[in-house]
């Protein structure tokens, strides 16, 4: 059973520290929900856990699988099981979606056997062709420019199509949700629960409710000023949806810490 | 300092510090005598002329004084030439399905040319053999060449490049079938030269593609001068695809002239990925009136190499139009230059022309210089620009690697991305196969 522990994680950009002491543990086939407003760190956690080299770690550990996350290069976090859809992918001009997903799945063979001749073509067209079906999503997909021109939506169903034909133990859903319309959502949370019954573990970041309608989360968690100060069930998003982040603050600031 | 005052730089070149020049008194016995004036007339103007240094605008960033010429020796006829061509040629890079096939070494050629080729009258054929054979059509071609009276190594190739190629399409007459040649040029320490002629008459159409490459051994430098000349008449179309491969021994002066006449078109793919120093003169000409000229270049350099590589489009008539789109990319202590120029006369109403220059530097030590120009001498034109030097996004690694691709593979996708634009413009398998090959390799080597 593949886990990712994060244990009193402080992170800074530069000079300022954005994330002032995570806790939390995530198993495979949980759906955890990391939820509060703009600023409070949340894409933080999720690009140092990836490996962006301007996040700095200054205290704290992250193990996955039982390996101490920070001691890996990103490409072999990635290889080991975990996946970051980005908020804002990246464009690569001139490599379509399929060469560059050919080569993603090539890297991950040749790691397991460094003789490997890279997946057959045939293969490996079905195996997209399969995945793309399952997302709706229209076959001259694959040799568009990954990212290159995309509609917001189109990026989302990108990343959502990358975790399914990579196939990770852990993903983190950063803001997966935004910019979608009600459509592109349906589709994307479908690819989610098709994730799910692979027995993914799912780390969703969000600041919306309405992705939660259509994901359920195990745990729900609030995170505000780099810490997480509230955990709790499904309901405790509705809640959050009803009244807002204000009960929460005005609990921290009655000196009841919701961290822990 | 007062406002008035100014420092002037001279830089005093010290006695006895003058360049070196070729050692060499070639002997003319050319039969046919156009041919010889023209030889000679070449070879005074080659002496007339001394090396160029920095002084000059064009070679300001192309430094020949490390170059002793005197060491350059002809080729004798008795050398081993007879060096097997490589493997690598016995896929040609315009394919298998071709029209017709040469290939070159210094003092030998292996032809190999459809018979429907010939029967429409297509002449693919050796200068050396067409002196004999074909006289007045070595005259037609020769005439034509208007050498830049300062080019100094054009002048060296027009008078010892007994080596080359003529292609001759008649009127109206077209080849689907690519056209291909290969100039393979072993040795060290010598001097190569070569001319390409090539003469579409009036409505034909022809594909072409011509290689030049060397050993990639060898520690004494070589030199090539080469000088290729086009002409595509009215209503005519080429598909040009030049690459050059050399090794890195080769020290390599091309002067190119590509001119297009009314309502022609030339699409012309440029590739270099060889050499030691390069420097490369090519002019499109527009000079009737509707001529439309595309020119697509690549490069990739590393180790030492430096390529220079200066682009004139000439708009010369009215309602031309010119599309150059060079990208390069550089590794380790390699440089490149690119200098180009869009002029239009004042003849040239309605002309549209576009040059834009991309370079890729992957190394701290890699240097790529960009300078576009425009001289425009009408008013009723459009005349676009641009020139860039970047390195790789480290957003775009961290998204690569974020999938699990190692950082050389991330990069490496990253590098084929940037050059697929000009790959898209390519026609065959065969060149974008080279290409990507020593993508691979350079950028390979560059990390161990």
């Amino acid at each position: 059973m593949s886990e990712l522990n994060i244990k009193d994680l402080h992170v800074n950009i530069g000079e300022k520290e954005i994330l002032k002491g995570v806790t939390l543990s995530i198993q495979q086939g949980q759906v955890h929900a990391i939820m509060g407003p703009n600023g409070t760190g949340k894409s933080t956690l999720a690009y140092t856990l990836m490996g962006h080299p301007s996040y700095q770690v200054t205290g704290g550990s992250a193990t996955f699988k039982g390996h101490d996350l920070f001691s890996l290069p990103t490409d072999e976090r990635s290889r080991l099981g975990l996946f970051l859809a980005f908020q804002y992918p990246v464009a690569i001009p001139g490599v379509t979606v399929a060469n560059f997903l050919r080569t993603a799945v090539n890297a991950r063979r040749k790691a397991i056997n460094p003789a490997d001749k890279g997946i057959p073509i045939l293969e490996f067209r079905n195996l997209l062709k399969e995945k793309m079906r399952m997302l709706k999503m229209d076959p001259s997909f694959a040799g568009r420019y990954l990212n290159d021109g995309f509609s917001g939506g189109e990026k989302k169903r990108a990343e959502v199509l990358q975790m399914a034909v990579l196939q990770p133990e852990i993903a983190i859903l950063d803001e997966t949700d935004s910019g979608l319309d009600i459509d592109a959502l349906k589709i994307v949370s479908e690819g989610i629960h098709l994730l799910q019954e692979q027995n993914v573990g799912v780390l969703l970041i969000t600041h919306y409710q309405r992705m939660l309608n259509y994901t359920k989360p195990d745990f729900v968690h609030v995170m505000m000023a780099g810490r997480i100060v509230e955990s709790g069930g499904a309901d405790l998003a509705l809640h959050l949806e009803e009244h807002g982040y204000d009960w929460i603050r005005e609990k921290i600031e009655n000196g009841i810490n919701g961290n822990k | 300092m007062t406002e008035n005052s100014f420092i002037i730089h001279r830089k005093s070149r010290a006695s006895g510090e003058v360049q070196s020049d070729l050692n060499i008194t070639p002997v003319f016995t050319d039969t046919n005598p156009f041919v010889q004036q023209y030889r000679q007339k070449a070879w005074r103007r080659y002496l007339s002329l001394s090396i160029p240094d920095s002084s000059q605008e064009h070679w300001r960033r192309t430094n020949l004084r490390g170059i002793d010429f005197s060491t350059f020796k002809l080729a004798e006829p008795t050398e081993n030439f007879q060096e097997q061509f490589p493997r690598i040629f016995d896929a040609p890079v315009a394919g298998k399905e071709n029209g017709g096939t040469i290939l070159l070494s210094p003092f030998d050629a292996k032809k190999n040319v459809a018979p429907q080729v010939q029967k429409k009258g297509i002449i693919f054929e050796t200068l050396d053999s067409l002196k004999v054979t074909q006289p007045q059509i070595i005259e037609k071609v020769l005439s034509r060449i208007d050498h830049d009276k300062t080019a100094k190594f054009s002048a060296l190739a027009g008078a010892l490049g007994l080596q080359g190629i003529l292609l001759y399409v008649p009127k109206n007459v077209r080849l689907e079938l690519p056209l291909q040649s290969i100039f393979w040029a072993a040795g060290e320490g010598l001097l190569h030269s070569l001319q390409l002629f090539v003469y579409l008459e009036e409505g034909s159409s022809v594909t072409y593609v011509h290689e030049s490459s060397s050993p990639n051994a060898g520690s004494s430098l070589s030199l090539h001068a080469a000088l290729i000349d086009v002409y595509v008449g009215p209503d005519a179309h080429l598909n040009l695809v030049e690459l050059q491969s050399w090794g890195e021994n080769i020290v390599n002066f091309t002067s190119e002239n590509v001119q297009v006449d009314r309502g022609g078109s030339v699409d012309w793919v440029f590739g270099a990925l060889g050499s030691r120093l390069t420097k490369n003169v090519s002019n499109l000409s527009m000079i009737g009136a509707g001529a439309t000229g595309k020119m697509s270049g690549f490069y990739f350099t590393d180790h030492v190499q430096h390529l220079d590589h200066d682009t004139q489009q000439n708009h010369l008539a009215p309602n031309t139009t010119s599309d150059l789109l060079f990208k390069g990319a550089l590794t380790d202590n390699s440089r490149s230059v690119w200098q180009g120029m869009i002029y239009v006369s004042p003849e040239a109403n309605k002309a549209d022309g576009y040059q834009a220059n991309r370079n890729l530097v992957l190394s701290k030590n890699a240097r790529a210089d960009s300078i576009p120009g425009l001289e425009i001498l009408t008013d009723d034109v459009r005349c676009t620009h641009g020139a860039t030097v970047g390195k790789i996004d480290e957003d775009q690694v961290f998204y690569l690697t974020s999938r699990g691709m190692p950082r050389d593979d991330a990069e490496r996708l990253i590098v084929e991305g940037f050059f697929e634009p000009i790959m898209q413009r390519i026609p065959f398998e065969g060149v974008r196969k080279r290409f990507q090959n020593a993508i691979k390799e350079k950028m390979e080597h560059t990390r161990n």
